[in-house]
């Protein structure tokens, strides 16, 4: 890559006298506090600046795709569901649409609501431990606090509905693992009305505070032809105010029948792109996915999730590419088929790794401080990265 | 001078609405519950520890099969003739003996997918999930019924019947092979 | 000394039968144990406070179990826990520097206890220059924060004792800079004298003289004390998130339980000093009130500053390194030399 391309660093050494100074190789990870599980990246560092940063992956790895060519069809649905362990619903989703399009099934209206409906709750879950764990990659400690106690709402929805907290293991092929019993409908809406002020709250005590803006604003700025390069997606292609979405742009499963808009950074507190804007995306997202929620349980129909749930799984020989907009990206699973009881090889696109290897690129010239700004509004749940 | 004068006033304006919200959440209930004196009741879906009701069990392996992980592992032993092993309470016969029903709940990932396939419902996830040990061992959960002198019985008579099985179909063989000869 | 060397001659007649030098020692001793074991009870109910501050704050309810109420012998069981626990001296590490370290920093920070005025008559240490001497002493535990994180031979370790020294240098300014308008005020350097310049009722403390300028040298001593005692959002020098646990990652053990209670110690030295110097120390608001004892006036008002202290901690995110700069040098400093200033003026008038 060319150097011109990268941003300028922020802080330009001036050594006086070309005094000789030594860089400090520092092993950040796979122990630290703030790298989002057990990711390693070789810091050099000149002070506090940075002046490369090297991100080492891979101790999280369960060949998943190793896996996913010993079981069958149907059995690898538990694994995707590691795969990306905070949402795990949108994972099911993607590999689920994926067989569903192979097999040419229709699914059920009703399935396809609840599919929905979960998938956005999950994302909002899922962003909201985005938001408070970056609150405490700042130095926040409250806002997590804040932010669990209402994903724990969201987590006693699911359990209602699948009996998992995490590990759902609920889309199948063909529709739903269980229907949604009487009276969930309303939960879920209930929750919706209880959420939308919890998210002024934490606006109030992080999104606008001074202290906050000032750390991430300006900060880890990703230019949109740089993000694009880099095959970033989700809200970090999304921060740097490029409006994709495959929610909108290549609708799946019933988004097309939706109302909501695609959240974009436009750089308020700073430049686009900036790391103030991806946070604010996710913020923003969650009000779109509240939308998408009670538009769906509106329109749900009652009805057997269960009835096209197929007794056996026939995939035909073929490949699919299958791509969902998971609350890190595009999730992609590559599906490739030759008739059999389990699949000749699945292929997972997944989005947090494309996201993470833009890291060394952005991370010279910043803080220490600023490039554990910069992991936190990437997002990354290595679960995924190392599959 | 204005920016900076404005960065200063938005940082205090900032700082005291935050530690309004902080202050204001003092005085909210907590929402933690003290959990070995307070329990959450789970809902009835709740997949916690798996459960196997043997008497229903007929045997099938469904659940086996199923098993991304393989905890599950049965074994089972065909009934003699004129024995009767009842019937399952959805009203299927049962054929076969099942001498080992273990569970592995260490290996098990909670995924429910053994549930769906029983003929018999006799598999089920419970939201029992204070089953935390200190010996691994003890994760193995057994729900077969048979004492291990019956189940050697069993064994020893299976492979009794395998044998005079063997030794019939040997005879057969041997008159099957040379029936062609004498139709030629 | 004097008044209290009077008081433990009231008390122990016995005392004053001995050679001049020997008593003023064992009262020295006796004060300095004294001293000891109120921090560490201090530090014990301030990590307890703290726990169930934060706890509401995030509606949870904090430790529950140890001891029946609220919890209220969870301090006391880490302690133990603690005390107990194997002495960890990394193998790479300068052993003496590594060991002596702790000590350091809690020397310094309970040096500054003696010249705090508890009630009228007692104050460890009555010195003249009291103000000066706690600006000079609470500069020292730098000192031993550098040792530590150098000796530690961890490199982020080493990070946090280079932010600190950064960072206590530089807030040393604001914070002298705001006692200095006091001192403007007041015309003394004497702890028990800023106390008793300050009786009468509550308008006449420190904080409502030349209003606003006296109230805005509080803010500016407030913020920048809570950068002397690395507390969010100026914790920088153990930034969690950042480095691990900075200058005391690789301390365990009692060796860290003196850095946490030389940290909690810390707080309250700066909350006590806010209360002498702006908030009448041990008098009461109003006359009134006269019949509740100097000591528990002078407790509450530290403590209520503790607790705003751990509140603040509770709110806010952490600065980064240059703007905690920034907000040292552009910000408090020029705004503290403003008000030296307005008050010098107005005092002339």
């Amino acid at each position: 890559m060319n150097k011109s391309n990268l941003p300028p660093s922020r802080f330009e050494l001036e050594v006086p006298n070309k005094l000789k100074t030594e860089e400090m190789t520092l092993s950040m990870g796979p122990q630290h506090p703030s790298t989002h599980g057990v990711l390693q990246i070789i810091l050099k560092t000149d002070g506090e600046i940075i002046d490369s940063a090297d991100p080492r992956i891979g101790y999280l790895h369960r060949c998943f795709e190793k896996h996913a060519e010993n079981v069958t069809w149907h059995q690898v649905i538990p694994y995707t569901d590691r795969l990306d362990y905070i949402a795990s619903m949108n994972n099911n989703l993607g590999y689920v649409i994926g067989l569903e399009r192979m097999m040419k099934l229709e699914v059920n209206e009703r399935a396809e609501h609840l599919r929905v409906i979960v998938a956005e709750l999950n994302r909002i879950a899922s962003h909201l431990i985005a938001l408070g764990t970056y609150g405490l990659d700042i130095g926040a400690f409250t806002p997590f606090l804040y932010t669990f106690r209402d994903r724990e709402r969201i987590l006693d929805l699911f359990e209602e509905i699948c009996g998992a907290r995490l590990l759902y293991n609920y889309i199948w092929v063909g529709g739903v693992a269980y229907d949604a019993l009487p009276g969930w409908r309303d939960k879920v809406l209930q929750f919706c009305d209880y959420f939308l002020p919890k998210i002024k709250e934490y606006n109030d005590l992080l999104t606008f505070n001074k202290i906050f803006i000032d750390r991430t604003a300006n900060v880890g700025v990703i230019p949109a032809e740089l993000a694009i390069n880099y095959g970033m997606s989700g809200p970090g292609l999304r921060g740097s105010g490029v409006p994709y979405d495959l929610r909108k742009i290549d609708p799946y499963s019933i988004y097309d029948r939706f109302e909501f808009d695609i959240c974009t950074g436009r750089g308020e507190m700073g430049t686009v792109g900036d790391c103030w804007d991806r946070y604010w995306v996710r913020v923003a997202e969650m009000y779109e996915s509240v939308k998408i929620i009670r538009q769906a349980c509106e329109a749900m129909p009652d009805g057997d999730a269960k009835e096209t749930v197929p007794r056996n799984i026939k995939v035909p020989a073929g490949e699919y590419y299958m791509h969902t907009e998971s609350p890190r990206g595009e999730l992609g699973y590559y599906i490739i088929s030759d008739g059999g009881k389990t699949a000749n090889r699945i292929k997972v696109r997944s989005p947090a790794y494309s996201n993470l290897s833009i890291l060394s690129s952005i991370a010279p010239g910043v803080m220490i401080a600023d490039l554990v700004a910069i992991i936190g509004s990437l997002d990354i749940v290595l679960g995924e990265i190392d599959r | 001078m204005k920016d900076y004068f404005r960065n200063i006033y938005q940082a205090i304006v900032t700082i005291l609405i935050g530690m309004g919200v902080t202050f204001r959440h003092l005085f909210v209930h907590a929402v933690t519950i003290q959990y070995p004196h307070v329990k959450r009741e789970l809902p009835a879906r709740s997949r916690q520890k798996l459960f196997v009701n043997i008497d229903d069990c007929i045997g099938c392996f469904q659940c086996a099969r199923a098993c991304p992980v393989d905890c599950i592992m049965i074994e089972t032993v065909k009934a003699g003739k004129d024995e009767d092993l009842g019937e399952t309470s959805n009203g299927q016969k049962k054929r076969l003996h099942v001498v080992k029903f273990d569970i592995d709940m260490a290996k098990c990932c909670y995924c429910a997918d053994c549930v769906f396939p029983c003929p018999t419902e006799c598999i089920y996830m419970t939201p029992d999930y204070e089953f935390a040990t200190y010996d691994r061992n003890s994760l193995l959960l057994h729900f077969a019924k048979y004492s291990p002198e019956q189940v050697k019985a069993l064994h020893e008579r299976q492979e009794k019947e395998a044998l005079a099985k063997a030794q019939a179909a040997k005879i057969k063989a041997a008159a099957g092979t040379k029936k062609p000869e004498s139709e030629t | 000394m004097e008044p209290i060397i009077k008081v433990f001659f009231n008390f122990i007649p016995a005392l004053a039968d001995l050679p001049n030098w020997l008593a003023v020692t064992l009262i020295g001793v006796v004060l300095a144990v004294g001293t000891f074991l109120y921090i560490a009870v201090f530090t014990l109910f301030g990590v307890w406070l703290e726990r169930k501050i934060s706890a509401h704050m995030q509606d949870r309810l904090g430790p529950m179990e140890v001891g029946g109420w609220h919890g209220w012998a969870q301090t006391i069981a880490d302690t133990i826990k603690l005390l107990i626990k194997e002495d960890i001296v990394p193998e790479k590490s300068d052993r003496f520097l590594y060991k002596f370290a702790p000590y350091v920093v809690f020397t310094a920070v309970m040096a500054a206890f003696a010249v705090i005025p508890w009630s009228k008559k007692f104050i460890p240490a009555n010195l003249n220059v009291g103000l000066l001497y706690i600006i000079s002493i609470s500069s020292l535990g730098v000192i031993g924060i550098l040792m530590g994180g150098w000796a530690s031979n961890n490199k982020w370790s080493l990070y946090g004792a280079m932010r600190s020294a950064a960072q206590m240098v530089s807030y040393e300014i604001p914070v002298s800079l705001s006692l200095i308008s006091v001192i403007l005020i007041t015309g003394t350097l004497d702890m028990q004298e800023i106390v008793y310049r300050q009786s009468g009722t509550l308008f006449s403390w420190n904080i409502f003289h030349y209003f606003p300028f006296a109230f805005l040298a509080f803010i500016i001593y407030f913020i920048a004390s809570l950068a002397e005692a690395n507390r969010t959002p100026f914790d920088l020098p153990e930034a969690e998130s950042e480095l691990v646990a900075g200058f005391h990652t690789e301390y365990s053990g009692m060796r860290w339980a003196f850095f946490m209670l030389s940290e909690y110690a810390n707080m309250f030295v700066v909350s006590a000093i806010s209360a002498v110097v702006f908030f009448g120390g041990w008098q009461a608001p109003f006359g009134f009130l006269n019949f509740i004892p100097g000591p528990i006036w002078f407790l509450g008002k530290a403590l209520i500053l503790v607790f705003v202290q751990m509140w603040i901690r509770w709110t806010l995110p952490r600065l980064r390194v240059d703007q905690l700069m920034y907000t040292a040098w552009k910000v408090l400093t020029p705004f503290s030399f403003a008000l030296v200033l307005f008050i010098a003026f107005w005092k002339v008038l």
